[in-house]
């Protein structure tokens, strides 16, 4: 397993039992210079456990995505430091499918670009679509399949880069109601299934509660960790019980008061 | 309950299209064509009975009737002179467009890696592509010398600026969710080109393509029409041949062999370009 640390500061290694897979301390970014300068996160500290589902929640602009791109190594923090513990994998907004590949093709990219030797891509591929439920619709080109099944060739390319800690990034907010409950399901399963550790970010706080071990509330511009809440109900839940609704009303009510504050 | 839970799912369904028969593709290809050919003979015929026949402003040698020129095609045809004519052409067509295919594609790349020589020779390209290439013949005599080398680098010059700027407009138009997802997989160097850049910028590489062979078949006409080529005759010289003898029922026979060449070759373009937009999902079939 391989410690990645990457930050302003000297790496710092985080280590002994129930160690984080994944830690931020003092996260800034800053984008701009001068009278342009953007502060999109401002000391964020995260820290995430092996096997955790958590939902990172804010208004739109709090540097969500930021902090995501910055976890994935896609950028690097002005200040503090982010330690991962192993690979970490990213799932976009949208599906992102090459669209001169047929799905299975798409899922092997993934694979070859990991250095999976050829003999053993095959089979993988085929489990791996097999395991997101889109077993006969292997040849597909992305244009013949519907949105929920692209998304779903997303989350199978993901899981093909064997990484410890996946992160989402609202993948499925083009997507109707139905199949979106379905996806949660599936992803969860997923989840289960392969032990993974996940950060989902998302807008909708129903949501975030339906998916997450822990739901973080980020504030905007600067965007700050405004509250880490357990959510402590059974799993699985729905996205409309009333526990569910209850507890993201009480979050949401959190973050609009953040929201009017900042405004006024 | 929510109003979510009333939404139908529309969206998890695969999407489903009829196929058409290969009889039928073939068809929907033809006709149009056919039907365009039989608008250019009608305009034509008209044209020589306007001209001929009721004004008598020129002489039937002078404008032959659409009947006359294709039945002077056929027995052009079915000569091994032709045939010749056409295999020269065609062979310094194959050379120096793919010299310019060739150097179009590395300079493209090449231009497009770099802000600076982007801002520099992506004007000069572009102001090389509406440069008419005959007016390199004079220079290209003289430097090459009165012959074949002549011919090939007009058409490289002719070619090369428009498929650099295929390349150039290829990677321009690469969608950055793209170039993004390449960083997430670990596609670097090569394997990024291989698997991200080269693909994603075949469409408009492939229109490059097609407008550099246009450009190419201008510039070696050109070429041909000047008399470069010494020794070897191709369809310009015959061109030039037919106008020398008055032989108007010849000349129109070339052009009308120059004119399905060109035709041919950009079909070939179409259809790949045609076949790549549509296993990405880029047509609408009907």
């Amino acid at each position: 397993m391989t410690i990645r640390t990457r930050g302003a500061t000297p790496p710092t290694r985080s280590g002994g039992p129930g160690a984080a897979v994944l830690e931020l301390r003092g996260v800034t970014k800053v984008f701009g210079r001068g009278d342009a300068q953007t502060v999109a996160l401002q000391g964020v500290d995260l820290r995430v456990e092996r096997g955790q589902f958590v939902t990172v929640v804010g208004a739109s602009g709090c540097g969500k995505s930021t902090m995501l791109n910055l976890i994935a190594g896609l950028e690097r923090p002005t200040e503090g430091t982010i330690t991962v513990d192993g690979n970490v994998a990213f799932m976009f907004q949208d599906p992102t499918l090459l669209p001169w590949l047929t799905a299975r093709q798409n899922v092997d990219l993934a694979l070859r670009l990991a250095g999976v030797e050829r003999a053993r891509r095959g089979a993988r591929t085929q489990d791996l679509l097999e395991l997101v439920n889109l077993g006969g619709f292997e040849d597909k080109r992305p244009h013949e399949l519907s949105g929920g099944m692209r998304q779903r060739v997303s989350l199978a390319r993901v899981l093909a880069q064997d990484a410890q800690v996946v992160l989402m990034d609202e993948p499925l907010g083009a997507l109707d109601a139905m199949t979106r409950d379905k996806m949660h399901d599936e992803i969860e399963r997923i989840w289960t299934q392969l032990g993974l550790t996940v950060v989902f970010v998302t807008h909708n706080m129903r949501e975030a509660v339906r998916l997450g071990d822990r739901v973080v509330l980020l504030s905007s511009r600067p965007g700050r960790v405004k509250r880490d809440t357990r959510i402590d109900l059974a799993r699985p839940r729905k996205m409309d019980s009333a526990e569910v609704a209850t507890h993201a009303a009480e979050l949401t009510d959190a973050l609009s008061e953040e929201v009017a504050a900042h405004v006024g | 309950m929510s109003a979510d839970v009333l939404t139908p799912i529309v969206d998890d369904a695969p999407v489903r299209r009829e196929g058409r028969s290969p009889g039928s593709r073939i068809w929907g290809w033809v006709w149009p064509k056919l039907m365009a050919i039989a608008i250019v003979l009608a305009l034509w015929e008209l044209l020589y009975l306007i001209l001929v026949t009721w004004t008598g402003k020129r002489p039937e040698y002078i404008f032959p009737a659409p009947a006359t020129a294709l039945s002077s095609f056929w027995e052009m045809v079915g000569t091994s002179r032709f045939w010749e004519y056409v295999a020269t052409t065609m062979q310094r067509a194959v050379i120096g467009y793919s010299i310019a295919l060739l150097i179009g594609t590395l300079v493209g790349l090449a231009v497009a890696r770099s802000q600076a020589l982007r801002a520099g020779v992506g004007s000069l390209i572009t102001g090389l592509q509406t440069m008419p290439s005959i007016a390199w013949f004079p220079f290209a005599i003289v430097v090459m010398g009165y012959n074949e080398s002549a011919i090939t680098l007009v058409v490289l010059i002719g070619a090369a600026p428009s498929i650099a700027n295929g390349v150039l407009s290829g990677i321009d138009h690469i969608p950055p969710q793209f170039l993004r997802l390449g960083d997430v997989l670990g596609a670097r160097g090569v394997a990024r080109y291989r698997h991200i850049v080269v693909p994603a910028m075949l469409p408009n590489y492939v229109s490059g393509l097609n407008q550099g062979w246009a450009f190419a078949w201008r510039s070696l006409m050109a070429g041909e029409l000047l008399g470069v080529a010494g020794a070897t005759l191709g369809l310009g010289n015959a061109l030039n041949a037919a106008r020398n003898m008055n032989d108007m029922g010849k000349l129109e026979a070339v052009m009308i062999a120059i004119l399905i060449i060109g035709m041919l070759v950009d079909g070939i373009f179409t259809s790949i370009s045609g076949g790549l937009r549509r296993r990405r999902g880029l047509t609408i079939d009907r």
